[in-house]
């Protein structure tokens, strides 16, 4: 143990501690921004400097380890001022339209000026330029980026995707894409991770919240609501609830009561994904065990992030994907299929709405392969935040709403769907219905958990022996199913790498694009507790065990759907609704001509401001911001390439400008 | 793999040429971590510049990200993305050549050029860019040609030193 004093108080730290960690852990916080408990430790911002004694300048203490007989000083005079300046700096580079910000009253930058008793804004000089850039999942705003990194942690350490990065030098620092290309040109997989770190506006969601008013309140349309079941832990936690607090009753309610025209349950389509998947996964084994082709191991494809990362970085191995569509585009196909016939309506009249912990959800809606004769399944997306803000927005109060049910018959599920919110979930709720089809028996974990694979390790994977299976799997006997299990595209890149050379000895493989699954996913409520995983888990395991039917083959209403429409699973017409295609995009989108963004012209737009243009100057220019003429790739290239060339010469001629106020001040002197 | 179809967007065979020699360069350097500046500098020598499509190639040869390799070439002012000229001139705007006039060399060499700085000569014989200390500040005012270094340089000079490229 190592002994200091911080203000003065005792105290002692084992060895390696930094000295925001030591104060804290004796109840002292240090103001801080860039740093994120357990993801992010950069220090770029320098809020957090602290003052050690006998140090000749002032320490950031993310990332200063504490030492022997150390003096620290959180809050003196040169501490505090320090810091000030240092936010009046950030903000001096700062869109400060606060107000009229998403972020506003939920902004990290924002609290921070408060904690630190700021009133004024000293400086005010020249500002980065801004750029706008809008793809189908996700929107950056880099006037108010402040460059913490959190986003780059993200997509680099933690994804391992490394789409954005810092680009140019100094005040030119943006980050963004290589050469400043829109995120939905390049191999961005939309999982929307660096949205929720990002303390500021700079990064979220691309907003749909307009546009389903316009539905609600379009009395043509029929308008119906889904969610899924990473929104029932998380959604509380917008109100004021501990995390992972269930509020599945309270979430029908305010669905209903923000005028949506039916409220199902994305958990429906879950269990049907269970029947649909298991069916293939069965079909793939038996051709494996009687020595006909097979392509194994099957991987899920329920998470759009993920599917957009295979496509961009294994396109050679799509064929080991399952079939199946997500659940909520299943969904959208039967409310636009099966429930438009019960209830009478033209399905071109029917909106459909999917609240999703998710941004890539978002751009899978825009894929081609997600409509059905030429209507997209799914009309719109919400990430949970967006709900929320719809929810406070119409004047829902949210803690009193009377709890009540999802509408049926697509509301209905087992406890098998609610753990598809989780990384393990959808591997545990397949293996419950696989294991008791080939068996007759129920599968032998306690509590039918399968305990391996729970948990927020980056692999896990368990064995299940098939013995004495029913007469017509008698070709399973013996058999030993290897199954595999990891969120986050960096575990992906493991297990497919394995795949690749060979030495993968699975036969089925859940693969979630958010570390954690969908319960952490891009969409969901952002939060600085490092334990909210878990807690989030733990409420969703709660809910599967508090039900009473926990397979997905119980559903009784997934039943009747096949009694009375679907057939039989991997029928005819489950396949034309259900099962879908995947696109061979390759690392640099180089294989496929679909273009989410400038090119695309529909889809995404990318806007640039005028360089340099004051903050009172971008409200009205943000106004006026016109649509780009699609561009190509070289084109935009060469723009990004004379931009930066123009800001090299006009800060040149600023410094120019410096040293001839210098020169002239410095001969008046000697004059006089 | 993935090397293979970045490879197939060489157009010619001069190209191809090029990308071969880059190629061979990064199998040398690729196991050695932190190289990429060293490559960079390489394949810039070969190609002359670093435009988007050689940096996919170099991306997906060290299987590094995009984005690291484009943020490391507009980090360094060196590195450049488009098309350069011959010969390429750098006049320097540090502190001391500064004071001693380089400005009016920048001023000057933009009239000869015809050219703001930069950008690169319609015949694409000069790219001209304006250095931020060169290290000569002893010789201020300052520029180079590529690796030489005049010294001392004023307006009047000009003419004559470009006359030798």
């Amino acid at each position: 143990m190592i002994n200091l004093t911080i203000n003065g108080k005792k105290i002692s730290a084992s060895k390696g501690t930094t000295i925001m960690e030591a104060a804290k852990a004796n109840n002292i916080n240090i103001p801080n921004l860039c740093y994120l408990q357990d993801v992010h430790k950069f220090g770029s911002c320098r809020i957090c400097v602290v003052e050690v004694k006998g140090a000749k300048t002032l320490q950031a203490s993310c990332m200063t380890a504490v030492s022997e007989g150390m003096e620290v000083y959180t809050n003196s005079d040169k501490v505090r001022k320090a810091r000030k300046v240092l936010y009046e700096l950030i903000l001096s580079d700062h869109s400060q339209e606060c107000l009229s910000c998403k972020r506003n009253k939920s902004c990290e930058l924002q609290e921070l000026g408060k904690t630190l008793g700021v009133e004024e804004t000293r400086f005010d000089g020249k500002r980065s330029n801004c750029v706008i850039d809008v793809s189908p999942s996700i929107t950056r705003d880099t006037s108010k980026c402040i460059l913490c990194r959190r986003c780059v942690t993200a997509c680099n350490e933690i994804q391992g995707n490394g789409v954005i990065n810092a680009q140019n030098r100094g005040f030119d620092t943006v980050i963004g894409t290589a050469m400043d290309l829109p995120l939905g040109e390049v191999n961005c997989v939309f999982c929307g991770q660096c949205t929720v770190v990002c303390p500021v506006g700079a990064l979220k969601e691309t907003d749909s919240v307009e546009d389903v008013w316009d539905a609600i309140n379009n009395r043509e349309k029929y308008v119906v609501a889904q969610t899924a079941p990473a929104i029932r832990v998380a959604l509380g936690e917008e109100f004021g609830y501990e995390p992972g607090t269930l509020v599945t009753g309270k979430l029908a309610a305010s669905l209903c009561a923000l005028g949506f025209d039916s409220v199902f349950d994305t958990n429906f389509t879950a269990d049907l994904t269970i029947l649909e998947e298991g069916t293939e996964l069965l079909h793939r084994l038996k051709n494996a065990v009687s020595g006909k082709e097979a392509i194994l191991p099957m991987i899920t494809s329920c998470s759009p992030g993920w599917i957009k990362y295979i496509e961009h970085t294994y396109p050679e191995k799509l064929e080991h994907l399952s079939t199946c569509k997500s659940p909520h585009t299943m969904m959208g196909a039967l409310i636009k299929s099966y429930y438009a016939k019960l209830i009478d309506t033209d399905p071109n009249n029917i909106y459909v709405v999917s609240i999703m912990p998710c941004t890539a959800k978002k751009f899978e809606i825009s894929r081609p392969e997600m409509k059905n004769d030429d209507i997209p399944n799914v009309d719109a997306v919400l990430t949970t935040r967006e709900l929320a803000s719809m929810i406070k927005g119409a004047g829902i109060d949210f803690v009193k709403l009377p709890d009540e049910e999802f509408d049926n018959p697509l509301g209905m599920s087992t406890g098998a769907a609610d753990i598809f919110g989780i990384t393990g979930g959808v591997m545990e709720a397949a293996l419950r219905t696989v294991y008791e089809l080939v068996t007759g028996r129920e599968i032998p974990f306690k509590d039918l958990h399968v305990k391996p694979i729970i948990g927020f390790d980056r692999v896990k994977t368990a064995e299940i022996k098939i013995e004495n299976p029913l007469p017509e799997y008698q070709a399973f006997d013996g058999v030993t199913l290897n199954v595999a299990v990891t969120s986050g595209t960096k575990g992906a890149r493991q297990l497919m790498d394995e795949i690749i050379s060979g030495k993968s000895k699975y036969h089925f493989i859940e693969v979630m694009g958010c570390p954690g699954g969908c319960i952490t996913g891009g969409g969901q409520p952002r939060s600085q507790d490092p334990k909210i995983g878990e807690k989030r888990l733990k409420g969703l395991y709660i809910e599967d065990e508090s039900k009473p039917l926990r397979k997905s083959h119980e559903n009784p209403y997934i039943m009747e759907i096949y009694k009375e429409f679907l057939e039989y699973p991997g029928s005819h017409i489950s396949h034309e609704l259900l099962h879908t295609h995947y696109v061979r995009r390759g690392i640099f989108n180089e294989l496929t001509d679909e273009r989410f963004a400038i090119n695309g012209g529909i889809k995404s737009v990318k806007y640039k401001l005028n360089e340099g243009s004051s903050q009172n100057g971008n409200i009205s220019d943000r106004r006026k911001r016109v649509r780009e003429e699609p561009e190509s790739e070289e084109l935009l290239v060469l723009r990004a390439e004379n931009e930066k060339l123009k800001n090299e010469l006009a800060d040149t001629l600023e410094t120019v400008e410096i040293f001839k106020q210098v020169i002239a001040d410095h001969s008046c002197n000697k004059s006089d | 793999m993935k090397t293979e179809t970045v490879k197939c967007c060489c157009q010619n065979s001069e190209d191809g040429e090029k990308y071969q020699e880059i190629a061979n360069i990064i199998d040398l350097y690729k196991d050695k971590k932190g190289s990429l500046i060293q490559i960079l500098h390489l394949a810039q020598e070969i190609y002359g510049y670093l435009p988007l499509k050689l940096q996919k190639f170099i991306a997906a040869s060290l299987e590094i990200p995009l984005s690291e390799v484009s943020g490391v070439i507009t980090f360094y002012s060196f590195f450049s993305t488009k098309p350069r000229g011959e010969h390429t001139i750098r006049v320097c705007l540090g502190t001391a050549c500064y004071v001693r006039g380089g400005k009016k060399l920048i001023e000057r060499l933009q009239e000869i050029l015809k050219i703001q700085a930069g950008d690169t000569t319609n015949d694409g014989k000069f790219t001209f860019e304006i250095a931020r200390c060169i290290g000569a500040c002893g010789l201020a005012p300052a520029m180079m040609i590529d690796d030489v270094v005049y010294k001392q340089v004023n307006v009047n000079k000009l003419e004559s030193i470009l006359s030798k490229y």
